[in-house]
């Protein structure tokens, strides 16, 4: 399936181009749409994660998202076999995400990750990803 | 996407820049990244384990395409092999969906398939390229009959959705008006002397033949309607017999600039890279036939519904504890000399495990690809009725990014089976993540655009997004050469008495043969510890 690195590539350059890039500040409504046309993927509906020969964890009731610099960086840099999402998604879908899931499903956290602060962790756009 | 895809002869190169200068760097760059992939098997026959392994045992996890050809060939050296597997299947990601075939995926969503008798959909590989000789010659050994699999159909369509009103474009005519359209171009510049420095007087000559021949021009080097494009793209009215025969030549040759702007040049290169190249095969009656053919093989060594949850090696052996995948209940134990992992790196990263901190660090650091598949019935094989397409792939711009029709029972009246979609990275995870119900909606609503058909014809479907497989957590192993450069020895050499094998320990990622070929290296390099002990 190498081609696939190409279409990939490609695909990705397609999406960060056209979505949303330029909105003020995150909001809800673009937080819930990155969760349910990406994360839910894995972590389901339900953000309640799953379990198979592996599992995906609950993003639902999960202390750990108290700090919002720890989903801040898995969705940046990844964890295992979590991808990184740093070059799929804008820095404002990212910081909308974040605040979607720590004010949903049980989480009740109410400080803002702003898009500036992902801005600040991404790693340094690369010529060749984003030509 | 790596520098070990760039080119390295000088000829290649020079070829390269010629086609930079004339067509601009889109064109040199992706012809490029067509020609660098060069990825042959270097299989070379079964692994030839000698001398006694003197009772040694070996514990695999993963009745896959690695476990199996590692279980069969340590078993045939003498070896004691048992084998653990978390399905109630043997193949892994080798595996077709058919009628009848119930699946259920992370979520606990599940489908049934309500194909006819016969029909199926290969969720995960479903090409056999003839140089991977390792997949190939295990499928020869095991009894599973191949027929060819078609990747270029010149008469399957290309599409872009913001080209030529939406309208698809057939593959031979795109693909001969840019050939045309190229060559006319770099035989104007070598007429007029602008390549001099490059060309020799007396290779200019063959140059402009060898552009009359690749770009079907006429005697003065243009691309123009006529019987030599018209041989490649095809007719306004093909040729014919008796009084109505005389052919009338294509006028409606697509301009350059038209051609370049659509992208549909993409496609072009779709087969030339060496696993894409003529003969490709694929098992009669689905991939799962090699998978379930090993199955059969080694029946009496596969455990099946087995998860692993633990690793424990010291300098004695190996200890495994499993439990039932229904429950995660009932834990056993089981022992070994050794063990061969063959499970995937997302999964292993998540298991009690020790190893020494590199390995684990390179079991850690692989991320998971996307990719997403969906078969879709049909109540008639339209597209070999209304648009004489048999077999070979449609690529378009649209989120399923192409559409495979089946390479096999052509002509059959009756219901058939499309590949629907078949997709990687972010479209691949937005299909994944909508219900599977949704996912077949949205498949027939892109395909119709490609083919009006679908509304009228369509019958069911099933799609699996790789990311919500329960026991792969993603298609394959998405390394990058940084990634490689870190740990892959690490994680391929043997620690102890556990070492992996994989797609993920290979550099054929997401392919077969890169799962054969890692494992025959692992039990060599493994027998080989054996025997010297």
């Amino acid at each position: 399936m190498n081609k696939m690195k190409m279409q990939g590539v490609v695909a990705a350059v397609l999406l960060s181009t056209s979505a949303v890039a330029m909105a003020a500040e995150p909001d809800a409504a673009e937080g819930k749409k990155v969760y349910t046309t990406i994360c839910q993927g894995c972590h389901m509906p339900d953000a309640k994660g799953a379990v198979g020969a592996g599992r995906y964890p609950a993003l639902a009731n999960n202390p750990k998202l108290a700090a919002k610099q720890y989903p801040m960086m898995m969705i940046v840099n990844g964890s295992r076999a979590m991808p990184s999402f740093a070059r799929m998604l804008a820095p404002d879908e990212i910081a909308a995400a974040v605040n979607y899931v720590r004010t949903h499903f049980g989480n009740h956290y109410p400080d803002v990750l702003t898009t500036a602060e992902v801005k600040a962790v991404l790693p340094q756009k690369s010529d060749y990803e984003r030509h | 996407m790596s520098a070990s895809n760039a080119p390295t002869g000088i000829s290649r190169r020079n070829l390269l820049a010629m086609i930079g200068t004339v067509a601009g760097s889109a064109v040199s760059y992706r012809a490029m990244a067509s020609m660098g992939l060069v990825e042959e098997s270097t299989f070379n026959g079964p692994p030839k384990l000698e001398g006694d392994p003197k009772g040694a045992s070996v514990l695999i996890l993963g009745a896959g395409i690695a476990g199996m050809v590692s279980a069969m060939e340590l078993r045939n050296a003498g070896y004691k092999v048992k084998v653990l597997e978390y399905n109630n299947r043997a193949g892994g990601r080798n595996w077709s969906i058919r009628g009848g075939d119930v699946y259920t995926e992370l979520g606990g969503f599940t489908q049934k398939c309500e194909f006819d008798k016969g029909l199926y959909i290969n969720p995960g590989p479903w090409r056999l390229p003839y140089n991977h000789h390792g997949i190939l010659d295990y499928a020869r050994r095991l009894g599973v009959r191949v027929e060819p699999f078609v990747q270029i159909n010149y008469n399957a369509f290309v599409h872009n959705t913001q080209a030529f009103g939406g309208k698809p474009q057939r593959f031979r005519e795109i693909q001969t008006d840019y050939l045309g359209h190229v060559s006319e171009l770099l035989a104007k510049v070598t007429q007029q002397g602008k390549l001099d420095e490059m060309v020799s007087k007396e290779d200019e000559q063959a140059l402009l033949a060898s552009l009359r021949n690749l770009g079907a021009l006429d005697r003065n080097y243009k691309y123009v309607p006529g019987e030599a494009s018209s041989n490649r793209r095809g007719f306004q009215k093909p040729p014919g017999g008796g009084l109505d025969a005389r052919p009338v030549y294509s006028t409606d040759i697509t301009g350059l600039s038209d051609l370049l702007k659509s992208g549909l040049w993409r496609s072009i290169s779709a087969g030339w890279s060496t696993e894409m190249q003529s003969t490709i095969f694929e098992p009669v009656g689905g991939m799962g036939k090699i998978g379930e053919a090993f199955g059969r093989k080694l029946a009496d060594l596969i455990q099946y519904n087995s998860k692993v949850v633990k690793i424990h090696q010291d300098n004695k052996g190996v200890k495994v504890t499993y439990v039932d995948p229904k429950t995660d209940g009932n834990p056993r134990t089981v022992t070994a000399d050794y063990c061969l992992c063959t499970i995937p790196l997302s999964v292993l990263s998540q298991i009690d495990l020790n190893v020494n901190p590199k390995m684990q660090a390179a079991i850690n650091a692989v991320p998971y690809a996307a990719a997403f598949k969906v078969g879709l019935q049909f109540k008639r094989r339209f597209w070999e009725q209304d648009e004489h397409i048999y077999g070979g792939i449609t690529y378009t711009d649209l989120p399923i990014r192409s559409i495979g029709y089946p390479n096999t029972d052509y002509f059959q009246p009756g219901k058939g089976v499309l590949l629907g979609g078949y997709t990687f990275g972010p479209d691949a995870m937005k299909f994944t993540a909508m219900a599977p119900e949704e996912r077949v909606k949205k498949a027939v609503e892109y395909g119709s655009m490609i083919h009006p058909q679908y509304k009228e014809e369509f019958d069911n479907g099933v799609a699996v997004g790789w990311h919500r497989v329960p026991w792969t957590l993603g298609c394959a192993g998405s390394w990058t050469e940084e990634m490689r450069a870190q740990h892959y020895d690490n994680l391929c050499q043997i620690d102890n008495r556990f070492l992996v094998a994989g797609e993920h320990a290979s550099y054929i990622p997401a392919w077969q043969e890169g799962a054969v070929t890692s494992a025959i290296d692992a039990i060599t390099r493994l027998h080989k510890k054996v025997i010297n002990s």
